[in-house]
Formats: structure tokens, C-alpha cells, sequence
């Protein structure tokens, strides 16, 4: 199973209420997956700035660590997750050092305004550690995981980011995953871990590094991923769904003035303002969606 | 609550589906608790499901997985949307949805009338063994999938693969049919097939509003029935 919920709002006065809408619906699919769960939002951030969303075991020191970095990063944190806001330009320079100094530590998102949050356990619980109901932002995506192609991990927990300001989660599993992996392994693509839904996410993240758009990386996949799935992915600007020709997992969508919506199922819709007129439908199979900030 | 009284309302914000599909399991032949009247509904799974009793249950909202399942003598009518499986397997009744359905409405359905106001999803009537189906929109892909026996009506298109191994179900089809499925062909509408669909519009309380000369009858070639020493190299 697993659960996909999305939020992309159009309204600016429901921002401050992203992460409490997000959290609600994230909630309502515990019945779909209460393994794990995790969830992207997008919030504040500045052009020339970057941020970087760290992982670490639990009561680890990331003042100490941030402190090692030099002035102007900027340090939040929230439980065994922390969020470092630098300089663009020195990017690469702090991985470099992330990596020498803190091994045990993994850099699980980077862009302008993403932040990544994903552990075990049951949601309501993960969403409280990482306090979602208090985040605000222009839109989130959120997954509740039953494992079945890989343990339960916080490494198997999704979202996955697939490149600077985006992220995927998936309902499904792919049944070619072995054969993809070692493609991009071949194409320099790293996977990290057995999680068939990571290579869905390094797939995409290697069609747009040999210059296909999210949109056409999408298109792509319906040709060269096989087995079932309905993606949800996060973008600097809005999200994108699809779902596998057949349509094997479920997906409803409902759409207001003041938001887009995605959920697994519309229980997890059924909370959200003005519910009651929104127009809702499924997406049909094999068709790319996209809700982009840019283009409304 | 008084089982002696014939309307009965049940709020879903306040009581569970279980609560609910408790007390309507315990109406027996003979009830006169015969209106049972549900408030938000939410997209809750199983409202409704595996009844038997001849009651009406309106819901006012839309509804989860599995509304009306297993349905045997009940009339239900959902005020909304409903999700996958929506009148899976129902033996007898009625069963409305004013909004949209998912997948699989009235799978392996045996009998009563399915009504869809709206859109089904893909693989509507899929194994359906004689329930009249009778969707006011469009279906997905895969409609009519192995059905067995019973009538599939559509006012709008059928997606791909319409009917594909299909046995003795009648399909119907006013508009477009994207493609058919393996050993499903449009067949001749004689008499006996306008009157059957005039008795389907009825069911759907739309006669006069509609033409059955504007439907198409699509059913077996029945060459799959037999093993054919010609398709050995297929297996």
C-alpha cells in the first residue's frame, strides 16, 4: 500500500496553515501506510541562499557541527533533523566539509526553499517530532510508507530528492527496479539503498541531468519503468503527478480557488476548506499533471 | 435509538462505520426501520456494506471503498462521490451515486441495479455476474472486464479495452468506444436489445429523456470459449 498526500496552494492567506492542512492529511492515510512517513515542504527562502536538510542519529550535536562550518550558516533544528541556510556559492565547499567532519551525518535535500523530514513510525507521531503543523509554505507533498520492496528504515522512509528543490514519493512498486538501478549505476546515478522508489527518484534525476524537463523525465518513465505507481513529485515551483498506464494505485485529486490537492484517497481530502465544492476527480492513467506557481 | 420508529439518522462525525453497519445488520425481513439517513460520510470505507434488509440508507456526502458491498435487498443512495468497488459483489437492491465513481464499481455483482450519476473509473462491472449497471457518464479502461451475465449500460465513452474476455454480459454504449477488448465485438440491436435498454432507462429513471437507436450493443464472439488447437503456440 502507502499513502500519497499533496498540497499546492494558490491562496497566499492559507500559507501559514500549509503544514497544519499537510499534517491532517498525512494523518488520515495512516491507515495506508504506518511504517514510516515523511514529507517535503516548501517555505521561505532567498535566491542566493541555499539550504540544506541534514539527517543524524538521534541527540546528535548539530550546533557543534554548525559551528565547525564558519559564520553565516544559519542552523534550525528539529529532532534528528536539521536545516542548514548558506550562501549558495559555498554549497559545495560545506558538503565537502560535512563529509569529512560528520560522517554520521547525511545531507537528504538541498535547494532554495525545500526542506525534507522523513523517519520511522507511526505519521501523527512523525509529524509531531518534526512540529509540521507549525510550518508554513506555498505548497508540501507527504507519504505514509507499508514497506514491501524494502525494510523499514528512515533510509527506505520517503520523500526522495531527486535534485535541488525536488522530491518524489510513490504508492506502488516497480517490478524492473534491479535492471534500472543497474543502468544508472552505469550512468554514474549513486543509489544509496534497496528502496525501489529511490531508483524511480535517481531515474528521474538522470533524465534531467541529460536535459529533459521534470515534465518530459515523467513522460519518459511510463516507457522505461515497469510496474505500478502513481508519483507525486515536488518542484521549486508546484508538483506533478502520474500515474502507470493501468492505473493500479489509487489517486484523487480535488481542486478549489485557493488550493490543489492530491491524496491517495479522499478521506484525505475530506478535511481540507471548502471540501464540499471543490471540483474532485481521479487523474487518468498515463497522463502527466503539473500545477506550477510560475504558470498560475 | 428506537427501532420502532422508520427514520433514523446516524452522524459519522460523532458514531463509526462500525456503529453504523452494526445497526443495520441487525434489521431483519420485516423492519420497519426502513430510512436510515447518514451525515458525513467523509470518504469513510465499507458504509453500508453487507446489508440485508429492504431499507433505505441516503448518505449525504461522498463515500470510501466498498459502499453498499455485498448489498442484498437495501436501496442506497450516496448524495456524492464513492471510491473504489463501490456496490462490490451486491446479490440484490439498488445502489445510486449521484457524483463520480472509482474502480471496479460493481465487481462480481450478482444482481440489483447499480446507478451512477456521474463518471465510473477504469474496470467498471469487472467480472460482474448479473447486476445492471447503468453509468450516466463515461467508463474507464477495461469496462466490463470477464463479465459474466447482466447488462452494462453507458450514456457517455468506454475507455480502452471495453469488454476484453468477456462471456454473456450485454454492453451498451451510447458514445465513443476508445478500442475492444480481446474477443468483444459490437453486435446487431434488434428489438429485444431496444426493449432492454428502454427497461434499463427506466431502472435509471431516464425514459423518454433517451433514444435506444443512438446505443451500440457490443457482447461475445465467443471464441474464447474453447481451446483452439490453432492458439497452441500462444500458451
Amino acid at each position: 500500500m502507502c499513502g500519497i498526500v499533496g498540497l499546492f496552494l494558490k491562496d497566499k492567506a492559507l500559507e501559514p496553515k500549509l503544514g497544519e492542512l499537510l499534517s491532517g492529511m498525512l494523518e488520515i492515510m495512516t491507515d495506508r501506510g504506518p511504517d514510516s512517513a515523511g514529507f517535503a515542504v516548501y517555505g521561505a527562502g532567498a535566491p542566493d541562499e541555499v539550504k540544506l536538510t541534514l539527517r543524524a542519529p538521534e541527540g546528535y550535536d548539530f550546533a557543534g557541527l554548525a559551528a565547525k562550518l564558519g559564520d553565516g550558516v544559519g542552523l534550525s533544528e528539529r529532532a534528528t533533523h536539521a536545516i542548514l541556510t548558506l550562501p549558495a556559492g559555498r554549497e559545495a565547499e560545506v558538503r565537502d566539509t560535512l563529509a569529512k567532519v560528520a560522517p554520521d551525518v547525511t545531507v537528504v535535500g538541498a535547494g532554495s526553499r525545500m526542506e525534507l523530514y522523513k523517519e520511522v513510525g507511526l505519521p501523527s507521531d512523525v509529524a509531531v517530532r518534526f512540529k509540521l503543523a507549525e510550518m508554513s509554505g506555498t505548497h508540501g507533498i507527504g507519504h505514509t510508507r507499508m514497506a514491501t520492496e524494502s525494510a523499514v528504515t528512515t533510509n527506505g522512509a520517503h520523500p526522495f530528492s531527486t535534485g535541488a528543490d525536488q522530491c518524489l514519493v510513490h504508492n506502488g512498486s516497480l517490478s524492473n527496479h534491479r535492471t534500472v538501478r543497474r543502468n544508472l549505476e552505469r550512468a554514474g546515478v549513486a543509489i544509496q539503498t534497496d528502496n525501489d522508489s529511490e531508483v524511480a527518484a535517481g531515474y528521474l534525476s538522470w533524465r534531467m541531468r541529460e536535459g529533459r524537463s521534470l515534465g518530459e523525465a515523467l513522460e519518459d518513465s511510463l516507457g522505461d519503468l515497469d510496474g505500478f505507481y502513481t508519483f507525486v513529485v515536488g518542484t521549486e515551483s508546484g508538483f506533478g503527478v502520474l500515474r502507470d498506464p493501468i492505473a493500479c494505485k489509487p489517486a484523487v485529486m480535488a481542486e478549489t480557488d485557493q488550493y490543489v490537492a492530491f491524496g491517495s484517497e479522499y478521506r484525505a481530502l475530506a478535511g481540507l476548506p471548502g471540501i464540499e465544492n471543490a471540483k474532485v476527480w481521479e487523474p487518468e492513467p498515463a497522463k502527466v499533471y503539473f500545477w506550477d506557481r510560475a504558470a498560475a | 435509538m428506537n427501532a420502532s420508529t422508520k427514520s433514523h439518522s446516524f452522524d459519522l462525525a460523532t458514531a463509526s462505520v462500525r456503529e453504523l453497519n452494526a445497526a443495520l445488520h441487525a434489521l431483519k425481513d420485516g423492519t420497519n426501520a426502513s430510512l436510515w439517513q447518514v451525515a458525513n460520510p467523509r470518504g469513510l470505507h465499507a458504509i453500508a456494506a453487507g446489508l440485508d434488509a429492504p431499507v433505505t440508507v441516503e448518505v449525504d456526502g461522498p463515500v470510501g471503498y466498498y459502499c453498499g458491498g455485498m448489498n442484498k435487498q437495501a436501496t442506497i443512495i450516496v448524495r456524492g462521490a464513492a471510491g473504489v468497488g463501490v456496490a462490490e459483489n451486491m446479490m440484490s437492491g439498488r445502489v445510486e451515486v449521484a457524483g463520480d465513481v472509482s474502480q471496479a464499481a460493481g465487481a462480481t455483482a450478482h444482481g440489483g441495479a447499480l446507478i451512477i450519476g456521474g463518471d465510473a473509473g477504469a474496470r467498471c462491472g469487472i467480472s460482474m455476474k448479473g447486476v445492471d449497471i447503468v453509468v450516466k457518464g463515461s467508463v474507464g479502461h477495461m469496462s466490463a472486464f470477464m463479465a459474466q451475465a447482466g447488462t452494462l449500460t453507458v450514456f457517455g465513452d468506454a475507455g480502452e479495452a471495453l469488454g476484453d474476455s468477456i462471456y454473456e454480459a450485454r454492453l451498451y454504449v451510447r458514445g465513443g468506444v476508445k478500442s475492444l477488448g480481446a474477443d468483444c465485438v459490437e453486435k446487431e440491436m434488434r428489438d429485444e436489445h431496444r426493449q432492454e435498454l428502454y427497461e434499463r432507462f427506466k431502472l435509471a429513471g431516464v425514459e423518454g429523456e433517451l433514444d435506444p437507436s443512438d446505443f451500440k450493443r457490443y457482447g461475445s464472439a465467443r471464441t474464447l470459449y474453447h481451446f483452439h488447437v490453432d492458439n497452441a503456440s500462444a500458451y
